[in-house]
């Protein structure tokens, strides 16, 4: 019964606490590393260097007035942000966040749920969240908003497919779906030594998949004043911003887990190590922001289907070659 | 099949990329943009029409307002034009300094630019760099005139007051720093793949139809056309400095974006040469009509006060006639046609704006570009709408 | 080029049409009649003056022909300035020129909305920097500085779009 009903309730209240905090927090490190790449600050006057900002954004955004426009679709507007935010936070349940640990007595792991398709649960979940994305553009009734949702599902619809077969070449590594199998396999090897081609077309569709610069063609601020949720304020504004950061949280997390070697690694416990990876990646998404343009829509089209996608496609074939021949 | 629809997209006044309020009504298919409609008149605040009933030296502070990212070179284009009228002669020292302002504003027009354009095509750091280094320069501004952003500091017979030792060290100070600081914007952008297929070959205008469409200044010359009005019609001793007038050859959004950015590089090079050869002498014509009296000389001499009084409250002036007279600011050429009529309040003073005719080659530009584009075209335009609308 | 030869070849082509010629500190001016006006800016277009720099307008109120329109030519080619006056009385038309330069188009229409002068022959006079529907020429001189309709509350509901 204990192991059945009140330990899984017990992991959920705190996988989804500890990553929701995690969350809030990656928006503070987002503005406080984009602040000192940029010559400034970012916050310092809520709490000690701001650490209290989240906090204090999420009261505000809470007691701003709710606004939904005349020419709205009203049901499909407020749904948007909803399907946005359950689908992104349904992603955390699958992902392993360390080695199993035993707490008086009993062995309890480090995830919510372990199931025999872990990734393809990943990759449906996080594609059906985009229609969060495209419905909140589409249904505000405002044409800045509409783009933007066109833009959203043109750009999921294409980099769902790269994504996927830098992900089919681990699975053919590892042999299994599990996410748990596959950090079992990099044990000693990360699959980022083995696997260097599917992790950069895996980093640069999960960064076009977040919709982050340089893809960030949904909610390009200058073209499109922030495309899909220009006509959100208030909570359902926040929801959204907190769906594109928990995304931002669960791509790292994948990262970590699919070639990071996930939990593995000396010395400090897994779980510190797990953490340590994914805001190592988180940083590195943060950076590449603070860096480089945005590219033109057309050519993040060209980009997917004229280069990434054929380069997975053929990492794909040859991993299945050199398993043939040497495997 | 049916018909296919366009949608109209209205791109501003409010739009974050459209530098003020510029509005441009966009007629869509797709991403694709059929057709584009300029409409201005939102920042019109009838300046020209102010200065008929202003003496002209109320006239100056109205001069800093039209192109304000880069002030100084307007306070320039209008006093030459009033001083040209007169018939005046300003001291060399005044001239040396009215270069060094109106070079720094250029820089300040351009950091400006910089960091918008960048912004508006998605990098974002860039910004802070060049408002970094432009905070300097209004530094300098607020040293030497009080103000940071409208300095007024160029007047009618020569300049308000002498550079403090503290100006000329921070000028020199900044001519060291500055070359540096733009290397650094260079490697942000010049050589960023993302940032050459975002601008090459974007809102491309040949040189002929450029000039047909009269474009001055830095977008002019990046289609390949050499007129710089510093260098064709040399004003306030622009013709003891040596400086080169950059051209692109293309006159896409990549070739405007390298000719401002070498024009950094030249006006650096003519504050240089002016702050190390700085002549000495006044820094304001003794005519008496025009010349303020010093507030020491007011407050000990009681015809000084009298005549501050008159130049200040009744005005100065100025014989009749008619003549254009144009400098080169930060966007182009800024012109200024004025027509006296003894009094003095100018009779009509038009205003020559580059601004206004780089925003009418806008649908020329825009049409058969994406949407992205034309942000990166209106940016490369570098348009200030105070200077659009007046 | 020589600004002498210019306007020498130009009342070659079109004799007759240069009523005035003179200079305006250190600028070229002449003053062409509304009827050969247009023939002389195409002359002038052909002998060298690719750009037209600005369009100004001037109200000569208490003058019988009220109205000067000032074209300011410029050529790239060797940099020499040439201004051409055209005079016209109220509700007299002027002859477009942006046919053959692109900014005329704009400056016209300049000059169209803040003075009230027309222009037959524009592709698109409309007014330019006030809204549609306002009524009167600001930059003329019977037109009060604080406008006409000072004491009237601002209402943004009477104010027309282009679209």
């Amino acid at each position: 019964m204990n192991d059945l009903f009140f330990i899984p309730i017990i992991k959920m209240f705190v996988i989804f606490g500890v990553c929701l905090f995690f969350i809030t927090y990656t928006t503070w490190l987002e503005r406080k590393a984009l602040g000192h790449f940029q010559l400034r600050y970012g916050p310092m006057r809520v709490g000690y260097h701001g650490l209290l900002q989240p906090i204090a954004d999420g009261i505000k955004n809470f007691f701003k007035e709710e606004v939904v426009p005349d020419n709205a679709d009203r049901a499909v507007f407020l749904l948007a942000p909803i399907i946005s935010i359950s689908l992104a936070v349904m992603l955390l349940a699958v992902i392993p966040f360390g080695a199993p640990i035993t707490i008086l007595g009993k062995k309890v792991d480090l995830y919510l749920a372990n199931p025999s398709i872990g990734i393809l649960f990943i990759l449906g979940f996080a594609t059906i969240g985009s229609y969060g994305t495209i419905l909140g553009g589409w249904s505000s009734g405002n044409k800045y908003g509409y783009m933007g949702g066109l833009r959203a599902s043109a750009m999921i619809i294409s980099y769902e497919l790269s994504m996927a077969f830098a992900v089919l070449s681990i699975i053919m590594v590892t042999g299994s779906f599990s996410l748990v199998d596959m950090v079992g396999a990099q044990q000693h090897v990360w699959n980022i030594l083995r696997e260097p081609v599917a992790f950069l077309v895996f980093l640069i569709s999960g960064i076009a998949e977040l919709n982050r610069t340089p893809f960030d063609m949904p909610e390009a601020e200058s073209e499109l004043c922030c495309g899909y949720n220009i006509e959100y304020s208030s909570m359902k504004f926040s929801l959204f911003f907190l769906a594109e950061y928990t995304h931002l949280f669960v791509f790292a997390a994948l990262v970590t887990t699919l070639f990071l070697g996930g939990w593995h690694g000396p010395i400090l416990p897994g779980v510190v190590w797990f953490f340590l990876k994914t805001f190592t990646i988180i940083f590195l998404c943060i950076w590449i922001r603070a860096t480089i343009p945005r590219l033109r829509y057309d050519k993040v089209m060209k980009l997917e289907w004229k280069f990434l996608l054929p380069v997975a496609l053929a990492n794909v074939i040859a991993t299945g070659v050199v398993m043939a021949l040497f495997g | 099949m049916s018909e296919s629809k366009t949608v109209t997209l209205n791109m501003g006044p409010h739009h974050p990329a459209t530098h003020g309020v510029l509005r441009v009504v966009l007629e869509l298919d797709g991403e694709k943009i059929v057709n584009a409609t300029p409409v201005i008149g939102y920042l019109h605040r009838g300046i020209e029409k102010i200065c008929e009933s202003r003496t002209y030296q109320q006239i100056l502070p109205l001069t800093d307002r039209l192109d304000y990212s880069a002030a100084s070179a307007n306070n320039l284009g209008y006093c030459l034009a009033v001083e040209k009228l007169m018939g005046l002669e300003v001291p060399k020292r005044a001239q040396y300094l009215r270069v060094i302002m109106a070079e720094l504003a250029r820089i300040m027009g351009h950091h400006l630019w910089l960091g918008t354009h960048a912004l508006d095509i998605g990098a974002m750091t860039v910004i802070f760099y060049a408002f970094r280094d432009r905070e300097m320069i209004m530094a300098m501004n607020e040293e030497i005139s009080g103000y940071r952003l409208t300095p007024s500091f160029i007047r009618i017979g020569g300049v308000a007051q002498d550079a403090t030792e503290d100006f000329i060290g921070k000028v020199r100070k900044f001519v060291k720093w500055f070359p540096p600081a733009l290397e650094g914007y260079h490697q942000l952008l010049t050589e960023n793949k993302i940032w050459t297929t975002r601008t090459m070959n974007i809102g491309t205008i040949s040189a002929g139809e450029a000039v047909n469409h009269g474009l001055t200044g830095p977008s002019l010359r990046g289609s390949g056309v050499a007129y710089d009005v510093r260098k064709a019609f040399p004003y306030s001793s622009y013709g003891d400095f040596d400086f080169k007038v950059p051209v692109g050859e293309k006159g896409d959004v990549y070739d405007r974006y390298l000719v401002r950015m070498e024009e950094f590089k030249q006006s650096i090079n003519i504050i240089d040469q002016a702050i190390e050869n700085l002549p000495s002498g006044p820094i304001l014509t003794d005519n008496p009509w025009v010349a303020s009296p010093m507030q020491s000389e007011v407050q000990t001499d009681i015809s000084a006060l009298i005549r501050r009084f008159m130049i200040n409250y009744k005005g100065t002036p100025v014989p009749g006639g008619e003549l254009y007279s144009a400098v080169e600011g930060a966007k182009g050429e800024l012109g200024f046609y004025l027509v006296g009529d003894g009094g003095e309040h100018p009779y009509r003073l038009k205003i020559r704006s580059s601004c206004f005719y780089l925003a009418s080659a806008l649908p020329r530009l825009l049409v058969g570009h994406m949407v992205a584009d034309a942000i990166a075209i209106i940016g490369s335009l570098d348009v200030v709408l105070g200077e659009i609308d007046r | 080029m020589d600004i002498k030869k210019a306007v020498d070849a130009l009342s070659r082509q079109c004799p007759d049409c240069v009523q005035n010629l003179a200079d305006h500190n250190g600028t070229c001016e002449i003053t062409v009649a509304a009827q050969s006006f247009h023939k002389v800016m195409e002359t002038l277009h052909e002998l060298g003056f690719d750009m037209l720099t600005d369009v100004v307008g001037i109200d000569r109120m208490p003058r019988a022909v009220r109205f000067d329109v000032i074209y300011l030519l410029l050529s790239t080619r060797d940099f020499s300035r040439l201004a051409v006056r055209v005079e016209a009385a109220e509700g007299e038309d002027v002859p477009s020129v942006s046919g053959i330069w692109h900014s005329a188009n704009w400056g016209e229409r300049e000059v169209f909305d803040l003075l009230g002068i027309s222009f037959s022959g524009h592709p698109d006079l409309r007014r330019i920097l006030m809204w549609e529907n306002f009524e009167g020429h600001p930059l003329r001189k019977d037109f009060p500085l604080e406008g006409q309709d000072f004491d009237k509350p601002f209402d943004t509901e009477t104010i027309k779009d282009y679209f």
